[in-house]
């Protein structure tokens, strides 16, 4: 620790702080443009200049001087920091005029403008005239992929978005050519960034030199009506702000959650809320004589409630999908319960996760944050990357800061980091857990060894003895550090784990989604389930908000509400419970999924035991106590491996497949968007990247 | 400065590869860097390239220098328009780069423009028979020699709108021409005889060990007692002179200033009656002595004559 006087107080701080850090410490508020908290120091931008006693007499990029290279005073004082004297208030203003001299007077038509870090510091700390009476710089605008609009007249080149894909992304796709005044920002000859994280330079950005296309010119941030909320559109759960303006989400925004998605997002999270416009379920629907036709919501219940009366109580089953939150499951689960069905499966991808195994046996048992803490990681039939693009980016943040081995077994895939490929089968797997592969000394000596199991391997008729494999290799370390346990799972689906932690998992005798969707049940109950071919056979009833493929094969359909409609909870591949709040209506006759599960059982005669959410969650709380624990991880004893592989069996030899095959087209949402559509395109190379 | 692309499509090479002497070349300057760090390469290697193909460097050799060294494309294209020593699009035979700093325009760089623009045409642009093009460039560091001309690899200098002419003709027509100095001096040896340096003893070895004697002898000043009777001596016949203004009177001062603070009127009655008379002179001004500056002792006075006032 090392003292230091800023603006007149002594503060202790670390000394390998910087002068804009310890500042800050001391609530003082120090200008910047190029300097980011997750970044590497550029120093470029001037703007955080200070004054410094025991430094060099001039003034001071903060950003770039540590506190420790500040000499003390003659006495021995503590190194003196002002940043509201005089000269730093003209070496501010210079540096304000500087960049102002070339950066268009466009506020009105920008989109950055309203939350734009230039247009805010020129008001506190800028001067109210130019000086600058030549011609300002012009630069050509930029084809950099479909998702960020380029309008690079108003760059101040702080190097931000080349050093967030160059660092955090990992893709070196983004440079600054020429120099000086003539240095331009753009990708290798305008092409599309490749990344699915590119999004998030729309953010760093302080100008609005990157801007959002899809949200071009649609509104303003001060009319918009912001949401907390969490993104559902992978495992993750990221913390995200939903910007509606009326019913309509104009856009989604990164929020800071260090314990999982820090401040980034996925191109997917933020980019999906077109998808939630079109294609949408906003009436019932019934097909007669093989045609949907639009109907009441009473005619869709009485349609329903013929055939479920007809049904035997194990013909009828259910399946819930991706995107469900925890309660409709709840009450999904109480009204199959109320039918006296067994049928029921929150696990349409097929993964024999299980919660007789406990709750550590579905979790990503290591945390995100714990990710940093470790020393080898090993992917099973996961490819991070795809199926949860900012815990990736989490991964190569561990990777770049050195002293990390991260090892496959699977499909060979660019992770943004390097990966020693092992083998592609369970084969492999079960050498390293038998000791006779040579990696398995690499794990043997590691401290904290984390072993990602994706769906790739869970997936499969062997997956319970591949987990089996993966649990022992987790467990295979000597020494392991006290606490860790490395055995993690990631999850492709936002409701996954909700529906694991409810037990929406076949009872004795039932029959699984598999069995269900190939004819096993005369009805079969849809919560937004998608992912699974259901043949022919079954009276399907499809709740869920797009008219997607479950849609398709519907006898009935009840519109439901998408995720930023409903207020609910979600719990994320770590067991993390997560509130995701309502921030607009569903449209048209849709409703919230738990109220139409609440009228139907009433219809159906097995009506359940609550009126409204808080009813409802009264009586989840009390049946599963960890979901009152907003945020918090109720972490599950370790898994016995032996006892896995008691139940696992025989591997097969077939190599382990990725879980996601395309990343843009995951889930109903995703395949009603535009933009994802052309993220797609890109992505599989279907179109020349600089099409425009 | 201006914004650098790289050449339109159409000009662009399909492909681009080291011959076998530069590959050999170019491992051996890769393998001066440590393992992990083979990017630091990327100059010298790019600058072959842009040597092996005419003077100019094509999209794939930036691409064929990237992979070589591991790199990313944009890195590369980063380092390739950043210094202006890469040219991308093609140039004459003959790329003449012009020295157009302080000295050269001085010493008639403007001249030789004149005979790029005649000659040439406009910068960045390659004759019609591909010999020659031109670029201005900022200082090459031959300002002893200005103006002066880079051409290849080769500096023409002391110019003149003659000689560059006939250079361009003679390389044109591939006649052998003289590089460097252009007026007959080698390097940047004076022109005509020397005005500096001219003593015969600083050369026939004379000077060699002076300071050494100049040493010795001011050491044998130091160790032999100090003589204070002749010191003294000395003093008598050359008394230090005093400063100049110790022996004289104080200047009568009579200035409008000094008659206020004297409780006089500023001009008198009669003055005023004649200020009007150009014939007439002013009798009453001091006579200043020699040396005096008039204006900073009336300045200095009126000062004192404030303060005392005040």
């Amino acid at each position: 620790m090392a003292k230091i006087i800023v603006d007149g107080t002594e503060i202790d701080v670390p000394a390998e702080f910087t002068l804009l850090q310890a500042c800050e410490a001391a609530g003082a508020e120090v200008p910047r443009f190029c300097f980011h908290e997750r970044l590497s120091i550029a120093g470029n931008c001037r703007m955080c200049l200070v004054e410094v006693k025991g430094g060099p007499p001039k003034p001071t990029a903060s950003c770039a001087m540590s506190v420790r290279d500040l000499r003390p005073g003659p006495n021995g004082e503590p190194p003196v920091v002002l940043t509201t004297s005089p000269m730093v208030k003209k070496a501010r203003e210079g540096v304000m005029e500087f960049l102002l001299i070339n950066h268009p007077l466009d506020c009105p038509i920008c989109d950055q403008g309203g939350e734009c870090d230039l247009q805010d510091q020129a008001m506190a700390y800028g001067v109210d005239t130019s000086r600058f009476a030549e011609n300002k710089r012009a630069v050509e605008d930029k084809y950099i992929g479909p998702l960020v609009k380029t309008q690079m007249n108003r760059c101040i080149q702080c190097t931000r978005c080349v050093r967030f894909t160059t660092e955090v992304a990992g893709i070196a796709e983004l440079g600054a050519i020429g120099r000086g005044e003539d240095m331009e920002i753009t990708t290798y000859l305008e092409k599309a960034m490749s990344s699915e994280m590119q999004g998030n330079v729309i953010d760093l950005c302080p100008v609005g030199a990157l801007t959002s296309k899809p949200y071009a010119f649609k509104a303003r941030p001060w009319e918009l009506s912001k949401t907390e909320s969490v993104d559902v559109m992978d495992a993750l759960g990221s913390a995200i702000r939903v910007d509606a303006r009326g019913r309509e989400v104009m856009r989604i925004l990164p929020r800071l959650n260090e314990a999982v998605n820090e401040e980034w997002i996925s191109d997917k999270t933020r980019f999906i809320w077109d998808g939630l416009r079109s294609q949408r379920l906003d009436r019932p629907y019934i097909r007669e004589k093989g045609k949907l036709r639009p109907a009441s919501w009473g005619e869709a219940f009485a349609a329903i409630a013929a055939r479920v009366k007809a049904a035997k109580p194990e013909g009828i089953g259910a399946i819930a999908g991706d995107l469900a939150s925890v309660e409709e499951m709840f009450a999904l689960k109480l009204l199959m319960e109320g039918l006296g069905s067994k049928n029921i499966d929150g696990r349409q991808d097929g993964t024999v996760l299980h919660p007789k195994f406990g709750r550590a046996s579905y979790l990503f048992n290591a945390t995100v944050q714990g990710i940093e803490d470790a020393d080898v990681i090993l992917l099973v039939g996961s490819n991070p990357r795809k199926e949860a693009s900012v815990l990736n980016a989490r991964i190569r943040k561990r990777w770049r800061a050195g002293g990390l081995t991260v090892a496959r077994i699977g499909e060979p895939a660019d992770l943004t980091y390097a990966v020693t490929d092992l083998g592609a089968g369970p084969e492999t797997l079960a050498e390293l857990a038998s000791g006779k592969h040579s990696f398995a000394a690499t794990i043997a000596k590691a401290k904290r060894p984390l072993v990602i199991v994706g769906q790739g391997a869970l997936t499969r008729a062997d997956g319970l003895a591949v987990f089996a494999l993966a649990a022992k290799v987790a467990s295979s370390a000597a020494e392991p550090a006290e606490g860790w346990n490395g055995l993690s799972v990631l999850h492709t689906a936002a409701a996954r784990v909700g529906a694991l932690d409810l037990g929406l998992v076949p009872g004795e005798g039932g029959l699984d989604a598999k069995a269900m969707a190939a004819g096993g049940v005369e009805v079969l109950f849809l919560m937004g389930a998608d992912e699974i071919e259901v043949g022919p056979g079954p009276f399907v009833v499809y709740q869920g908000t797009h008219g997607d493929k479950g849609a398709h094969r519907a006898d009935v359909i009840l519109p439901g509400a998408a995720y930023t409609e409903k207020s609910g909870l979600y719990v994320n591949t770590e067991g993390r419970v997560q509130l995701g709040n309502r921030a607009g209506f569903p449209p048209g006759e849709a409703r919230e999924d738990w109220a139409i599960l609440r009228a139907l059982s009433d219809v159906l005669g097995r009506k359940l035991p609550f009126d409204s959410l808080s009813d409802l969650r009264k009586g989840l709380f009390a049946a599963h106590p960890h979901m009152a624990g907003i945020d918090a991880i109720a972490a599950g004893s370790a898994v016995d491996a032996a006892a896995l592989a008691k139940a696992g069996g025989a591997i097969d030899k077939a190599p382990f497949r990725d879980a996601i095959g395309d990343l843009y087209l995951t889930n109903p949402i995703a395949r009603a968007s535009a933009v994802m559509a052309d993220c797609s395109a890109i992505a599989s190379g279907r179109v020349p990247a600089a099409a425009e | 400065m201006a914004v650098r692309r790289l050449a339109s499509e159409a000009i662009q090479p399909a492909s681009f590869a080291f011959d076998a002497e530069n590959l050999a070349w170019a491992k051996t300057v890769i393998a001066r860097y440590p393992e992990g760090r083979q990017a630091s390469a990327v100059i010298p290697l790019l600058w072959r390239a842009q040597e092996q193909h005419d003077y100019w460097l094509p999209k794939a050799a930036i691409e064929y220098v990237a992979e070589m060294l591991g790199m990313a494309y944009i890195r590369v294209l980063e380092v390739a328009t950043f210094y202006t020593m890469f040219n991308l699009e093609p140039v004459g035979r003959f790329f003449v780069q012009l020295c157009g700093t302080t000295p050269c325009r001085l010493r008639g760089a403007d001249d030789i423009i004149k005979v790029c623009h005649d000659r040439i045409g406009d910068q960045r642009h390659v004759t019609a028979d591909g010999n020659f093009s031109w670029l201005e460039v900022e200082c090459l560091g031959a300002c002893c020699n200005a103006p002066m001309v880079q051409i290849n690899n080769d500096y023409y200098e002391d110019l003149t709108a003659e000689n560059f002419t006939k250079l361009l003709d003679d390389l044109a027509a591939g006649r052998p021409v003289k590089k460097g100095s252009q007026i007959g001096r080698t390097a940047s040896e004076p022109v005509g005889e020397l005005t500096t340096l001219t003593d015969a003893s600083l050369y026939d070895g004379s000077v060699v060990g002076a300071w050494r004697k100049r040493f010795e002898e001011e050491a044998a000043k130091a160790e032999a007692p100090v003589d204070t009777q002749a010191i003294a001596a000395q003093a008598a016949a050359e008394p230090k002179p005093a400063k100049p203004s110790s022996a004289r009177p104080e200047q009568a001062s009579d200035t409008p200033a000094h008659r206020v603070a004297a409780g006089k009127a500023p001009v008198s009655k009669a003055k005023k009656a004649g200020a009007a008379d150009k014939n007439k002179t002013d009798a009453t001004a001091p006579e200043l002595p020699l040396g005096e500056e008039p204006k900073k002792t009336a300045r200095k006075k009126a000062e004192k004559a404030d303060e005392s006032k005040g």
